[in-house]
């Protein structure tokens, strides 16, 4: 068991034939993913690597193949239009890894989802990896083990560090949700956090959040209201200045809100605890567990 | 992106917010020229000279003067603002710089009102925020007296409707000729947000003048940094003075790069492990120099770049590499960290903690490089050395 994607997803890459792309495609066929389909207006026809046809739309491709999960590579000026493209075509799970969406187009594209069935992820993240099952993203897959903790992260690279460091453990993931650093995307803590609480072969929870809003503090008052299991939890960012956008384009203090600190306490009263530094994540977790 | 005063009133005047008559001014004799012409037009012997900084809190800084004397005065007001280190609480306590000024005409104030539109990302809309203190610190207003912020938000498919501007009219305690006026205000000011890929307008002070006409009297608008790949007018509206040079050509080369205080040179890949790694120097002891993310897939060039960025810097003392590759690879990262060192030599310690895709190949490549580096395990590992370097000198 696991959340979101498993051995069954059948995934049409959006962008397939682009650099980056093709490239991730290939890496996550490599892994075992089920890459059914690709999507690359005006190449409908053609194949990818020989064995994934490519069409030109979403709709066609979920027609043909049975894809219910789109990845979407797609440059920042069409990217709102792709996941819009992918939700209407049917696809129950949208990834977006896209960096750089205006996020007045987000705005948009959430206000599309509202009542839809269709799950985003992202844009701006890393992807999704069911260890053992599903890649989709960028992730290294070979740093993953398949196991029962969920980690759930606005940062990719922190993600990887926090699953390198369980995996030295010996400990493996069931699921690990990249959500992205922009300040309106798709799925936030509190979704993901709902669907390891549900899910019976997540036994803890590591999240990594970093400055900038209010989604960890949101997470913390759900956290404490829901969660049976255990969390442990990072904050990036507690040494960075105000007013200064730290890569991510919501990781910002602003007007004093948003501070590592104020999420920090906010989880910690929730019973959260909350990793000393990035080098602890997964021993923190651990002395939860036990 | 944030722009001046200046600019985001000639914004507000291109889509039909009311601004007073203003005019730009870089020297001396343009601060007079311009103070004639205003009078002159429009009847009104009084003009305000305003600092164009960046930075907000100008007035109590003393950045903006009410002259009553004429043009000669203007100037002499000119002559004390034009050049100063004008320090407010968001520039530091070193200020900035006044290279530019904007001579605007005077207005009798009857009522200062606050009125701006922002990207929720909680609510992920667009929100309204307005108040009857205007001229105040919003950020105060909100913390001491909420009750006076009226706010709502704006369904995206249907826009910013009329009626949600008369509440916020209403609230305001406008009459209803002002309620008139306001509503097509604020609907030119959702039209500029939205097609101007804004992150925040803001109007504070909005001022009802005595003769009943509403007015911003103040401007200030923040681009979503996203957005510019539709707006190319945004590179003239850009400032270079205002900016850090370092960060500028971090960008030109699609790095993402912040000047920090400390002294200990940080080369990351992604933005949370980049603070992360800011943090975890500071938990042993160090100061970071920098926040430095190569991204997910640099080249050998960028690389090459960012390195050599953080080997130029006179403040950094010792640098850490810590790289964690999904799509960076570590061979990539160890041929950039080798190509700079030998363009620009290495004079302070290097601790290098390479984890991820091709690590082999990096490791073996910095191994066989000569260059006295010392590898680490793990981040905190490698915190801790840097650290210990930099205070052993």
């Amino acid at each position: 068991m696991s959340i979101l994607v498993g051995k069954e997803t059948r995934v049409v890459f959006q962008g397939i034939t682009g650099e980056t792309g093709s490239f991730h495609a290939k890496q996550c066929m490599a892994y075992g993913t089920h890459v059914v389909s690709g999507v690359t207006p005006g190449r409908g026809g053609e194949m990818f690597e020989g064995k994934v046809p490519i069409f030109n739309t979403v709709a066609e491709a979920v027609r043909e193949t049975g894809a219910d999960t789109s990845c979407i590579f797609v440059p920042p000026v069409g990217a709102a239009d792709a996941i819009l493209e992918a939700a209407d075509a049917g696809c129950k799970l949208v990834v977006c890894i896209t960096e750089g969406v205006p996020v007045l187009d987000m705005v948009k594209v959430r206000r599309w989802l509202d009542g839809k069935a269709t799950r985003l992820i992202g844009p701006n993240c890393p992807g999704i990896i069911t260890p053992g099952a599903c890649k989709i993203g960028i992730m290294p897959g070979h740093i993953h083990k398949p196991g029962h903790i969920g980690v759930v992260s606005k940062s990719g690279t922190l993600t990887y560090e926090a699953v390198g460091q369980l995996s030295a453990l010996g400990v493996g993931q069931s699921t690990c949700v990249g959500v992205g650093g922009d300040p309106v995307a798709g799925l936030d803590f509190i979704d993901v956090l709902q669907m390891f609480n549900d899910d019976p072969d997540t036994h803890g929870v590591i999240m990594i959040g970093e400055i900038g809003g209010m989604a960890e503090q949101n997470a913390a008052a759900w956290i404490k209201e829901h969660m049976t299991k255990p969390v442990a939890a990072f904050i990036a960012g507690a040494t960075a200045p105000e007013g200064k956008r730290m890569g991510h384009a919501g990781a910002i203090i602003s007007g004093g809100k948003g501070t590592a600190k104020d999420k920090t306490t906010a989880l910690e009263a929730a019973g959260v605890k909350v990793a000393p530094t990035p080098a602890d994540m997964a021993t923190t977790l651990m002395a939860l567990m036990h | 992106m944030k722009i001046h005063e200046y600019q985001a009133k000639q914004l507000f005047a291109r889509y039909g917010v009311p601004i007073p008559k203003g005019y730009p001014a870089f020297t001396l004799a343009e601060a007079e020229q311009a103070a004639e012409k205003l009078i002159t037009e429009t009847g009104i012997p009084v003009v305000v000279v305003k600092a164009q900084i960046h930075a907000g809190g100008r007035g109590k800084g003393g950045g903006v003067k009410v002259v009553k004397g004429g043009p000669a005065e203007a100037k002499k007001v000119a002559e004390q603002i034009l050049g100063m280190q004008l320090v407010t609480h968001q520039t530091g306590p070193e200020g900035q710089k006044v290279r530019r000024l904007y001579i605007e005409q005077g207005l009798d104030i009857a009522r200062e009102l606050y009125v701006a539109l922002v990207v929720d990302r909680d609510a992920r809309r667009v929100a309204v925020m307005a108040s009857t203190e205007g001229g105040m610190d919003i950020e105060a207003v909100a913390h001491d007296t909420p009750e006076k912020i009226t706010s709502l938000h704006i369904d995206p498919i249907t826009g910013l409707g009329a009626w949600q501007a008369r509440r916020i009219g209403f609230a305001l305690g406008l009459d209803k000729t002002q309620v008139a006026k306001f509503v097509k205000l604020l609907l030119a000011l959702y039209d500029l947000f939205i097609k101007e890929d804004c992150s925040l307008c803001e109007i504070n002070p909005l001022i009802v003048s005595k003769s009943g006409d509403i007015v911003a009297l103040d401007g200030k608008i923040n681009f979503d940094d996203n957005g510019d790949f539709r707006h190319k007018e945004w590179h003239d509206l850009r400032d270079l003075d205002e900016e850090d040079p370092v960060e500028m050509e971090a960008k030109a080369a699609g790095l993402s790069y912040v000047s920090l205080d400390g002294d200990i040179g940080c080369l990351v890949n992604g933005a949370g492990l980049a603070m992360a790694t800011m943090d975890i120097i500071k938990t042993y002891g160090g100061n970071p120099a920098n926040f430095l993310d190569v991204g997910g897939g640099a080249n050998k060039e960028q690389v090459t770049k960012a390195f050599s960025m953080i080997l130029k810097s006179p403040k950094v003392k010792g640098i850490f590499v810590n790289i964690f590759g999904g799509i960076m690879k570590c061979d990539v990262i160890a041929q950039g960290v080798i190509a700079a060192t030998k363009e620009l030599g290495l004079q302070v310690p290097l601790v290098v903690r390479l984890e991820g895709t091709n690590v082999e190949m990096g490791r073996k490549l910095l191994a066989e490089s000569g260059l006295a580096i010392q590898p680490a395990d793990t981040m905190a590992d490698g915190a801790k050395k840097i650290v210990a370097a930099v205070k052993g000198r």
